[in-house]
């Protein structure tokens, strides 16, 4: 009885608490609105169209340069404006005039549209950029401290999927590397700025997938991730004890995004030499404070997108954000959630930097299980929700959908039809894009919601431009004493052959052998410039190979490998160890030749003295591809006899023992006959009588 | 005799040049009982491959060669194969010399014994004649040479042949009565593989034997010679371990090769006792175990060494076979080494309790070991349990086999010091028991 009352008052204490938590909580979020309404009160001018020179000045650097290109296509329109960096959507403003536009239905109003358009584009052009050649020694005024961007690019895929891409940009404009102790935080999360200044992080990549990016059938992502979960960071070269860190800093981020992280030791971490360099500013490419590890067998679910989505300023409430709903999400072919932390420049001159924190989200629902056979995508069928407004934290927030292969809009019929485009440069590839600007009222229309509606007229969409790069792995051989890794490397491109960088991470337990090593392409042998080989030590740290491959033009290049499989304690093994132990992705780095420098007798209207020779942002862009995780089958003991095997072992060495512990200390004697038991027995009765015995 | 000796070199030089070009040559060194991680040729290769690459060998852990090895093999591997016909006719010619010698010993100290009439009557059934020892050198010889298990090994081309050869020229060499080349290969041998130190004592009491050095504790000559050639030993194997540091400037090999002997850590099934108990063993009873199971190997040196003190040939060959049988890393290889010095103890016949059944086991298990093997990586028909039986029954023969040979020795010695055919008191006939 006594133990219930305890009880009871436990219950009563715990929901005291949580009362108080709980109203705590409202009472900073609201305290946090507030500060973020102040902070939206100020952007709120250079949301608008927005010409203003302060709300150009906001940009960050990259931003900036590449208005500047802008600008420059504008007054030289040779070039398409492009961006080096294959994972940026680029947006730049286009005259209509330059393409039929069969996307609006009111001939004046879209002639009005237009010119509205492209009066803006040139009048922020306009105004922003005199200013900013003009004056370079004038400071810009001081920035906006913090800053929020957000974007969803929706591109149809061949297949019939569809591939959706969230993007969200926080800018933190802070320095917590100078010892000065952060504690307040506006639009970026308190829980992830805390961990990157403790542990003095540079860098921070993480991504969650569930599911394979099938290359060959969707063409290239905007941010490659492996299945499973994969960690890189770049520590500050101020970190003594990287491991420590690293140790720590796992356990962390495992327990903010719910996540396994905390497997993460030595015997998956490695240091890569070359493949991952950092992607931010900063020189800083000693490897030691670099780890790089793969979890290849994490499953993710809803309870890593809700601490997700909580990192967003705006949370799941509004913006780009309420689409994300988890069981829409998971019911999906293909779903990989991203974080990336780096180092970026505040402004064009790069005098400060500031600190980027990008969340994406990548989601392909799946033709037949999520658009029921049919050819025909609407927010509201992938999402189960359509978008009503902005975040009102945002600085900028748009929804992309990709038109390039519908110029004439002959394939699918996209409504509501929206007069902005961009073209942007895109993993090699120049595309289009439809651009709706939730800022902007005018975009919901009258229903007061957006919900897009993509509907094929075409059964059948048009051939698919083969990726340039592709690579595929598998593992060879049977039984499970040896086997062989085969990774192929797939260079579509009809005439230029470029090298990559392919790493390997493989777990101890698969014993390689660097002498098998072959790469051959075109059945011969083809040398690797550069191989970098850290062997495995047992229950240590894996296999590290990462090597420069030259790959032919059409050709398909095969790196083979023989490993051993170990057995292993068998409490090494998993709970389910006949399912397999699995091997993470190979990572092949490239800077791939663009489809656009490929693209020699172009259509496209361009003066003659502009195109010999192909420009060098646009001749070649940078390429992750991961290959599929390996299942490696291992040999393993009997899980039911552990006792019985100790039991065993032990007596056959007993019998060792004892046979010559026998012959060692006795000596041979002749044997004297005991007399039989009846005869002691009646010896003890006669001499307990005292007769003389038998 | 050199003319058979030649004939059985060219044979098996023969036997040996025929498998390695056929396609079993790629099939050998696969299996587990011949290679094991510590001598695999595929890891003497990968070690020369990481060399190149510019990485320590020891850097991973699937290299466990000594440096000397791999300094040797960077030298002579494309000649592999022949470095390893070489070895093992090296250790066959070896074994024939000493056993050779070791005849000579023998039949010199038995005829002293008869003409001092030490040997009671009826004993001279027990006495071996010139005529059987005859061929006794040839048959060891033949034993390892013609052994599946030494052909194997060396079409596998596990570094075992390499460490038999050295242990060989050890016997070799203690035989012949040179304390510093005995020292020196012991040495080596125990540098290659830590275990040979246990033959040690029988080579220190085979040296006192032949010097007329009574193993006693007051002698000032025992100390001395005992002194001088454990600082012949000591010196030589710290010379190799400083060679073997100035090779590499680091001392990685050190862990690498004896730490990795020593405690277990990869768990490759091969027909020892190890591999499967420390795979099923609870962790926190591990380090016992180790100590418990690698203390066994060195154990038993010094009460055999007592027991045996005259006769350390036979200690030799009783040392060999515990290390072979109890070893961590055993392969058939070492098996072919202590076998072959059977022929050398034909006399013993007679006093063989259990020789048929523990051959018979013998053949059977090495027939059933590619089975099982089969049955479990391959077919998925059996578990891990088939193979590790038939290891433990295999161990279990050999230590029969092992204690039937130390039983015989000692029951013939008993033998010839009180008669072969004892009586009872009360006249009958009387049976041997041990008390």
């Amino acid at each position: 009885m006594a133990a219930h009352r305890c009880n009871i008052f436990m219950l009563v204490f715990v929901l005291c608490g949580l009362t108080y938590v709980l109203v705590r909580a409202e009472i900073e979020d609201t305290n946090h609105v507030k500060d973020a309404e102040s902070v939206a009160v100020d952007i709120a001018p250079k949301a608008n169209i927005g010409a203003s020179l302060r709300s150009t000045k906001t940009e960050d650097q990259t931003q900036a340069a590449e208005e500047e290109r802008q600008w420059e296509a504008e007054t030289n329109p040779v070039d398409a404006p492009s961006d080096n960096k294959a994972d940026h959507v680029h947006d730049t403003m286009q005259n209509l005039d330059s393409r039929p536009a069969p996307y609006v239905k009111d001939q004046t109003q879209e002639a009005a549209e237009e010119e509205r358009q492209w009066e803006a584009t040139e009048v922020k052009e306009a105004d922003h950029v005199p200013d900013t050649m003009q004056t370079p020694d004038v400071p810009p005024p001081t920035p906006a401290k913090d800053q929020f961007q957000e974007e969803l690019v929706i591109r149809p895929l061949h297949s019939g999927d569809i591939y959706a891409s969230f993007q969200f940009r926080t800018m933190w404009d802070t320095d917590f590397l100078r010892g000065s102790k952060v504690s307040h935080y506006r639009l970026f999360p308190k829980s992830l700025g805390q961990v990157i200044s403790k542990f003095s992080v540079r860098e921070l990549h993480i991504s969650f997938t569930q599911g394979y990016w099938r290359t060959m059938q969707w063409g290239q992502p905007f941010l490659p991730s492996p299945p499973g979960a994969e960690l890189w960071v770049w520590f500050q070269d101020t970190v003594t004890d990287v491991d420590g860190a690293w140790k720590e800093l796992t356990n962390v981020l495992s327990g903010i995004f719910c996540a396994s992280l905390n497997f993460i030791d030595s015997t998956n971490t490695v240091q890569p030499s070359a493949s991952f360099k950092p992607l931010g500013l900063g020189n800083v490419t000693d490897q030691r404070f670099l780890r790089y590890a793969v979890l290849p067998r994490e499953i993710v679910c809803t309870e890593n997108l809700t601490p997700w989505k909580k990192l967003l300023p705006c949370g799941s409430k509004a913006g780009l954000a309420v689409l994300m709903k988890s069981e829409k999400l998971f019911h999906s072919s293909f779903h990989s959630q991203a974080l990336h932390f780096r180092p970026v420049c505040q402004d064009w001159k790069c005098k400060s930097t500031v600190w980027e924190l990008r969340q994406t989200l990548n989601v392909v629902f799946d033709l037949h299980t999520s658009g029921q056979g049919k050819r025909e995508w609407s927010l509201f069928k992938m999402f189960s929700r359509t978008l009503t407004e902005a975040c009102p934290l945002a600085s900028s927030s748009k929804v992309y959908v990709d038109v390039t292969d519908n110029p004439q809009g002959e394939l699918f019929e996209l409504s509501p039809t929206t007069p902005l485009l961009s073209q942007a440069v895109v993993l090699g590839d120049r595309r289009t894009y439809s651009v709706y600007d939730l800022t902007n009222q005018a975009t919901f229309g009258q229903t007061r919601s957006l919900n897009m509606l993509l509907r094929w007229r075409a059964a059948e969409s048009g051939d698919m431009l083969r990726p340039l790069l592709h690579g595929e792995r598998y593992v060879a051989g049977y039984g499970l004493q040896t086997g062989e890794i085969h990774t192929l490397m797939y260079n579509n491109h009809p005439y230029r052959a470029f090298p990559v960088l392919l790493l390997d991470t493989v777990p101890w337990y698969l014993r390689l052998y660097i002498h098998t090593l072959t790469v051959t392409s075109k059945g011969r042998d083809n040398k690797p410039s550069y191989i970098h080989y850290q062997p495995s030590k047992d229950r240590l740290r894996p296999h590290l190979l990462e090597m420069l491959v030259q790959l032919p033009p059409n050709s398909v290049t095969e790196v083979t490998m023989q490993f051993e499989r170990a057995l292993l304690k068998w409490t090494e093994y998993t709970p389910d160890p006949n399912h397999g132990f699995y091997v993470g992705s190979s990572v092949i780095s490239a800077l791939v030749p663009s489809v656009v420098a490929m693209d020699t007798n172009s259509t496209r209207e361009c003066p003659l003295f502009s195109s010999f020779f192909p420009c060098k942002e646009e001749s070649s862009y940078f390429m992750r591809v991961y290959t599929e995780p390996l299942l490696v089958n291992l040999p393993t003991p009997d899980f039911s006899m552990p006792y019985n095997v100790i039991c065993l072992t032990c007596t056959v060495v007993a019998v060792g023992y004892g046979s010559l512990y026998n012959l060692l200390t006795r000596t041979f004697q002749v044997e004297e006959p005991s007399p039989g038991l009846a005869k002691r027995l009646a010896n003890i009765i006669r001499r307990l009588r005292g007769v003389p015995l038998l | 005799m050199a003319a058979p000796l030649t004939l059985l070199l060219i044979v098996a030089v023969t036997i040996r040049a025929v498998l390695f070009r056929s396609s079993l040559a790629e099939l050998i060194p696969e299996r587990v009982e011949v290679v094991s991680p510590l001598n695999a040729w595929k890891r003497v290769v990968e070690g020369l491959a990481l060399l190149d690459l510019g990485v320590s060998p020891y850097a991973g852990d699937v290299f466990h060669e000594t440096p000397l090895i791999i300094y040797f093999f960077h030298f002579v591997s494309d000649y592999a194969e022949i470095v390893f016909m070489m070895a093992d006719a090296l250790t066959a010619v070896a074994l024939y010399l000493a056993v050779k010698d070791y005849n000579k010993t023998v039949f010199r100290k038995q005829k002293y014994a008869l003409e001092a009439e030490r040997y009671p009557l009826d004993c001279l059934e027990l006495i071996r004649t010139p005529k059987e020892m005859y061929y006794i050198p040839l048959k060891v010889a033949m034993f390892y040479l013609l052994n599946p298990f030494t052909i194997l090994s060396c079409v596998a081309k596990s570094t075992c042949g390499l460490n038999n050869a050295v242990i060989a020229l050890f016997i070799l060499c203690t035989v012949k009565g040179s304390s510093l080349m005995s020292a020196i290969f012991l040495a080596l041998a125990t540098y290659q593989s830590i275990y040979p130190l246990t033959l040690f004592a029988p080579a220190l009491l085979y040296l006192l034997q032949r010097l007329y050095i009574p193993v006693n504790w007051q002698r000032s000559s025992f100390w001395l010679f005992t002194t001088q050639y454990t600082f012949m030993y000591l010196g030589s194997l710290c010379v190799m371990v400083c060679l073997s540091f100035f090779l590499l400037s680091s001392w990685d090999f050190l862990s690498s090769v004896y730490g990795f002997i020593l405690s277990v850590p990869d768990l490759t099934p091969n027909i020892g006792l190890f591999w499967y108990f420390f795979a099923e063993m609870f962790e926190h009873f591990r380090l016992f175990f180790i100590c418990v199971f690698q203390i066994n190997v060195f154990f038993y040196t010094i009460p055999l060494s007592i027991k045996l003190k005259e006769h350390p040939i036979f200690l030799i060959f009783m040392q060999i076979a515990i290390i072979s049988i109890f070893k961590s890393y055993p392969t058939v290889g070492d098996i072919a080494l202590y076998m072959a010095f059977l022929p050398a103890w034909n006399h013993l016949y007679r006093f063989l309790r259990n020789i048929f059944l523990v051959s018979v086991v013998l053949l059977a298990c090495s027939t059933l070991f590619p089975v099982l093997w089969h049955l479990w990586i391959y077919a998925g028909s059996a578990n891990s349990n088939f193979y590790y039986a038939i290891t433990l029954l295999f161990n279990v023969a050999q230590i029969l086999l092992v204690s039937d040979y130390f039983y015989a020795y000692l029951r013939r010695e008993h033998h010839l010091t009180h008669g072969l055919y004892l009586k009872r008191k009360d006249g009958s006939e009387a049976t041997l028991v041990l008390k």
